[in-house]
């Protein structure tokens, strides 16, 4: 991948937005989903993502995400799909006390690959839990955590 | 594609506070966190995010989308648990 271009924004807190950004607020096109993030389980995450069961996969690589992590205030994450159509990409770290974590809706044109931080509370399976061509796709990772994040 | 493959990084200050957490006299501090997160590429949606408390203080997120062009705006926009939003905008170079 030959990267050419580039864009950073650092984005302030909420205080500052009205000075800052006017009538600029379009909103997020993702509504987000209660079902989701309350469920308990991979199964009920992805019945409350829209899908019907799911299959492992092997398509998936998590770049510089590290098998033991420090500190579990903010573990990287790297998620890179390699299955054909992906439309999205869902984290979900077991062991906390909402599993899901994040979830990423990739249109065309974007690669099928993010990068974020997370709070891990304790050594967890990490899934990648990708959506290809309508279909639903997991990729299982642990991560070890010296030092918790969520407390 | 035309046009570039354009790297975004974004970092956000935000406590993203998990409702987890207990203050000095063990009461519960509410949750507090980016429920929506969008990037748009001249008006065009690149990524949409829905995040939950266990994305990590003052967030990062990375990722790349084709057919960016130097000068083309970017703009990320974010909706908290309590309502509150930020939009910013920058341009590729």
């Amino acid at each position: 991948m030959t990267l050419h271009r580039r864009a950073i924004l650092k984005l302030g807190g909420a205080a500052t937005l009205a000075s800052v950004a006017g009538g600029l607020r379009p909103r997020p096109a993702a509504a987000w989903n209660p079902a989701a993030f309350g469920a308990k389980s991979l199964d009920e995450i992805v019945a409350a993502l829209g899908g019907t069961g799911y299959a492992p996969t092997k398509a998936v690589s998590w770049g510089a995400t590290p098998d033991i992590a420090e500190n579990g205030a903010a573990v990287q994450v790297s998620i890179t799909s390699a299955l054909p159509r992906t439309q999205s990409i869902a984290v979900v770290i077991e062991k906390n006390p909402g599993p899901l974590a994040a979830q990423f809706d990739v249109p065309p044109g974007t690669d099928p690959a993010i990068v974020t931080r997370f709070k891990m509370a304790q050594t967890s399976n990490v899934h990648a839990v990708i959506k290809a061509d309508g279909k639903y796709f997991v990729a299982t990772r642990e991560i070890r955590v010296t030092f918790g994040g969520c407390g | 594609m035309q046009g570039d493959k354009v790297l975004v990084r974004v970092l956000v200050t935000h406590e993203m506070e998990s409702g987890q957490r207990k203050d000095a006299e063990g009461k519960i501090i509410p949750a507090h966190f980016i429920r929506e997160l969008s990037a748009r590429h001249n008006g065009r949606p690149v990524l949409s995010a829905q995040w939950g408390p266990a994305v990590s203080k003052n967030p990062f997120l990375q990722f790349t989308f084709a057919g960016g062009k130097p000068g083309d705006k970017i703009q990320v926009s974010w909706v908290d648990s309590k309502g509150d939003t930020r939009t910013d905008e920058t341009a590729i170079s």
